[in-house]
């Protein structure tokens, strides 16, 4: 493993920041988290990605402090913190609607969580003007929140939740109220500030590109478990299971049952009367056992000819195709009835399309190019 | 909404009329000169100055804003904690029935409130007096402060208190730093929905007073069974400026706040 | 967690002592003898053990209130009243409600203002202000005389008629503003799509608003009609001596009459008559906040 690369969960001597302990939380009479354990380490920024309703707000406003789990523990730097309540915490939130006090300006939302702490005022101030000028906040010091545009706000109350410089920062959908534009600059930013400043963040978000593109591990959740906890690359490109290659991405599902073919070379048989599909996996299959090809839209090659030394080819006659600008996406109708979605990248303009509705085209793919998942 | 249609414009002008003609005569007819209350002769401010001069007027004075102050002031304050339990303190044993006990005296028919409280205070052996009607008064009042100020927190932002927390409040400086300043106008409000209801209180003060301690309605109700006559006019017509001026000025205070409100409402609007 | 239990018991316990206590001694009085009552002595009924208390226990009070036939005349022209009452001053406040809701939004304020100001005043002087209006040199008489409709002053003051009046313009805005707070929330687009769907406006407004505005409807009546069952003011001011009501009954018979536990026994029936509309509006008001929500 090369020093420079952040990865302190591929090391078994790193203690975690956090440390989720066989977590249960129950409201009244249905589970939202079960068992679940996870652990969180300095300096990482974690995103809880899921469907609404998945238990990821729970885990949240449990490491807040705004719920107490049914059992198990969770430990920050080591220290049980379920017993301790919410404002004697060293971890502090940001609200999904900023929950900013609108009878406090701008500089008096920034010290509020300061003046709490019996800090001496000379550095509050010192510490507000610090965190304005890391959120380019200045100017807008003197104002009420209701004068200040969305953006702002949002940038507020990041430094407002910053500005007691937590262990742990929590961000609950924190980009949410942003139009998409804005959206993605402050994505930038967010990652920006969470380098600059060295604080664990932990963000709850369902919009799976942003968590690929400010966490440096995602943990993907559904009722109430963790399904994966991984980079955003691997997670993308090995995905654990048919949920998690379902939820991030676009992605093409291909029933059918496993044949051993080489040492970890399997081939598929998917349909009656066609060809095995050829796919590597380090996952070992019993012979006959059911499994799930998945395989990317971007990784499917589309000619009008049969390929020559394509590991895998099968044939298909356009149904749809969709043209997004950068990309287009063409859905082909296998003639089992089964449809495949094949990407290409539109890297030249004023090209005249290729193909068109009703083509029949060949889809190719290599043997390294899907993941074979057993569910 | 919709279309001002000649049918509402008639609904309103009558509806108003009829809401406002008989305030109006009877505070033209204060002005009166003639002794004989329907028959206009002439402006004149005697009956005011006649009213000053009345004692037994001015001492019921006293004793009913004593009444008001304290009882108003107490109710707010047990109003709002009760508010405050309703719509915070979630699930707790008997909530069905303390929520009953805030409701009911809003509609419970004052003779029966009246009735209830001096036998209970008897009861218990307490002399009837300022102390008896103020806390008479807090009691029912108290209901109508917890109405108004659950009402604005209802609508509060939840999630701005537990920032507060998250920021290192305890629960109370959550509460006086936050939470207090937002709902404030309701909570003035409050004080004054009380404030009033004390002042204007005549079956239940009628009930709890001691000899020594007649409000204004109660003196305003012996005079005004006699029939109607101007020094009343004149009382009525001071009671109703007050009440005017106090609720006008609330409101006008109440607005300059509706701005920052406004934006309190769409954010938690948005977060859901 | 400790100053939850505070903050809750504070006002608990407060209402315990001065709304549900007192309501149990109303009863315990009803019950008591009236010999015993004489006032302004406290009636004695005390607790031993549960036989004497048992056999001490007197319904003379209320058989008495089902042998004289004053009191459940007073009760049922009470209910006749509250319920005509009512349903007038529904009749009158909701076109003006449903006008207010028509208006531009930058009127609605004031018109707002305009409704809640006479609540606000005080609710004796109100009802005196109708006393120079009603009576038989008073201003309405004077009017008609004037415009040549009658030639001789209408007796109103000290009938039913004047009560009447008086309760309808007293809780006018009681049954306005909640009306009003339904039909404001609507959303005018409603409307727009019954007509777009081929209601006529009138169809419309009976289809689509009337149902829509129906909590606020329910709201506005049970205001009215409780505490109006139990008015005292009104009658007493306005009514004759003809007048019967039951809160009037009650006060004369607790300071005219000086009997203690027959007052007590009116009250309890009283209450007994009005938990029902109570318990009704409780839900209806838990009903229209969890829709709000």
């Amino acid at each position: 493993m090369p020093e420079d690369v952040f990865a302190p969960w591929d090391d078994p001597e790193e203690k975690p920041l956090i440390r989720f302990q066989n977590v249960t939380k129950s409201f009244a009479d249905s589970i939202v988290i079960d068992d679940v354990s996870l652990d969180i380490y300095e300096r990482e920024f974690l995103a809880l990605l899921g469907p609404s309703g998945c238990g990821k707000t729970t885990m949240m406003r449990m490491l807040a402090g705004f719920e107490t789990p049914t059992s198990g523990r969770i430990e920050l730097s080591g220290k049980n913190i379920v017993p301790l309540p919410a404002n004697k915490r060293a971890v502090n939130m940001m609200f999904q609607s900023y929950a900013l006090f609108p009878h406090l300006t701008v500089w008096d939302n920034i010290a509020f969580g300061l003046k709490r702490s019996k800090m001496p005022k000379d550095k509050i101030a010192a510490r507000v003007e610090e965190m304005l000028k890391l959120t380019r906040l200045g100017k807008f010091a003197g104002r009420k929140p209701h004068q200040i545009s969305g953006g702002q706000r949002q940038r507020v109350a990041l430094a407002r939740s910053l500005a007691k410089a937590p262990k742990l920062l929590l961000l609950d959908e924190p980009l949410g109220a942003l139009d998409a534009k804005l959206r993605q600059e402050t994505q930038f930013e967010l990652v920006d500030i969470q380098e600059t400043t060295g604080t664990t963040f932990v963000i709850v978000t369902h919009d799976q590109e942003e968590a690929m593109t400010v966490a440096s591990r995602i943990a993907v959740m559904d009722e109430g478990k963790l399904i994966q906890v991984d980079t955003p690359d691997r997670i993308y490109e090995s995905p654990n299971s048919v949920y998690v290659a379902d939820f991030i991405g676009d992605v093409n599902i291909i029933e059918g049952r496993a044949r051993k073919q080489g040492a970890d070379l399997y081939g598929i048989d998917w349909a009656d009367g066609q060809r095995l599909l050829a796919v590597t996996s380090e996952r070992a299959f019993t012979e006959g056992q059911p499994c799930h090809l998945a395989i990317r839209p971007e990784k499917i090659t589309i000619s009008a000819d049969k390929p020559v030394h394509a590991d895998n080819a099968v044939q298909g006659k356009i149904l749809d195709i969709a043209y997004l600008g950068n990309l287009s996406t063409y859905h082909v109708e296998l003639p089992g009835g089964m449809i495949i979605k094949a990407q290409t990248a539109n890297t030249r303009r004023m090209s005249p399309r290729s193909f068109t509705w009703e083509d029949a085209v060949w889809l190719s793919w290599t043997v390294t190019a899907g993941i074979l998942l057993a569910e | 909404m919709m279309r001002l249609s000649w049918f509402n414009v008639i609904s309103l002008t009558l509806g108003f009329a009829f809401l406002y003609l008989p305030i109006l005569i009877l505070v033209v007819f204060s002005f009166n000169e003639s002794k004989l209350v329907t028959v206009w002769a002439g402006f004149s401010t005697r009956w005011y100055g006649e009213l000053l001069q009345n004692q037994a007027f001015l001492n019921a004075a006293w004793v009913t804003l004593k009444v008001a102050v304290f009882s108003s002031t107490l109710a707010t304050i047990l109003g709002t904690m009760a508010a405050y339990v309703l719509v915070r303190a979630g699930r707790f044993p008997g909530r069905t029935l303390f929520s009953g006990m805030v409701y009911a005296p809003l509609v419970m028919p004052e003779v029966i409130t009246g009735l209830s409280l001096l036998l209970f205070f008897i009861g218990i052996g307490l002399d009837r007096g300022i102390l008896t009607i103020v806390l008479a008064h807090t009691t029912f009042s108290m209901c109508f402060v917890s109405v108004v100020v659950s009402s604005r927190l209802v609508t509060f932002d939840r999630s701005l208190e537990e920032a507060a927390l998250d920021l290192g409040c305890s629960p109370f400086d959550a509460f006086r730093l936050v939470t207090l300043p937002n709902i404030a106008p309701a909570v003035f409000a409050g004080w004054l929905l009380a404030f009033t209801l004390s002042l204007d209180d005549l079956v239940i003060a009628s009930f709890t007073t001691g000899p020594s301690s007649t409000t204004l309605p109660i003196k305003i109700f012996s005079a005004v069974r006699l029939g109607v006559s101007p020094e009343i006019n004149a009382l009525s017509t001071i009671l109703i400026a007050i009440v005017t001026v106090g609720i006008i000025t609330a409101s006008l205070l109440t607005k300059r706040n509706a701005l920052g409100r406004g934006y309190d409402k769409k954010t938690v609007r948005r977060g859901q | 967690m400790m100053r939850r239990a505070v903050l809750i018991a504070v006002p608990y316990f407060w209402l315990m002592a001065l709304f549900l206590v007192p309501f149990i001694i109303v009863f315990k009085v009803s019950l008591s003898d009236t010999a015993l009552a004489i006032p302004p002595y406290v009636p004695t009924l005390e607790w031993r053990d549960f036989r004497t208390f048992l056999s001490q226990l007197d319904f003379e009070n209320y058989i008495w209130l089902t042998q004289d036939d004053l009191y459940w005349k007073a009760y049922l022209s009470s209910l006749k009243i509250a319920f005509l009452s009512t349903l007038m001053t529904l009749a009158i406040g909701y076109p003006v409600a449903y006008a207010m809701a028509c208006c531009p939004e930058k009127w609605r304020s004031t018109l707002m203002m305009l409704v809640i100001l006479p609540f606000w005043t005080s609710f004796l002087i109100r009802v005196y202000a109708w006393m120079g209006i009603l009576s038989n040199e008073g201003f309405l008489n004077q009017f008609l005389l004037w415009a040549g409709i009658i030639s001789t002053p209408l007796t109103i003051l000290n009938t039913n008629t004047a009560v009447y009046i008086g309760i309808v313009y007293t809780y006018l805005p009681f049954m306005i503003l909640p009306i009003y707070a339904t039909l404001d929330r609507m959303d005018a687009s409603l409307l727009e799509a019954a007509e777009d769907l081929g209601c006529s406006r009138i169809g419309a407004f009976w289809l689509v608003t009337v149902p829509l505005s129906r909590n606020g409807i329910i709201a506005g009546c049970f205001l009215v009609f409780i505490p109006a069952l139990g008015e005292f003011v009104i009658p007493s001011l306005l009514g004759g001596s003809r007048t019967l009501m039951i809160g009037k009954v009650l006060w004369e018979e607790f300071f005219n009459n000086r009997d203690w536990p027959v007052a007590s026994a009116v009250a309890v029936v009283l209450l007994l008559i009005l938990i029902i509309p109570i318990m009704l509006f409780q839900r209806n008001q838990q009903n229209q906040a969890e829709a709000g929500r």
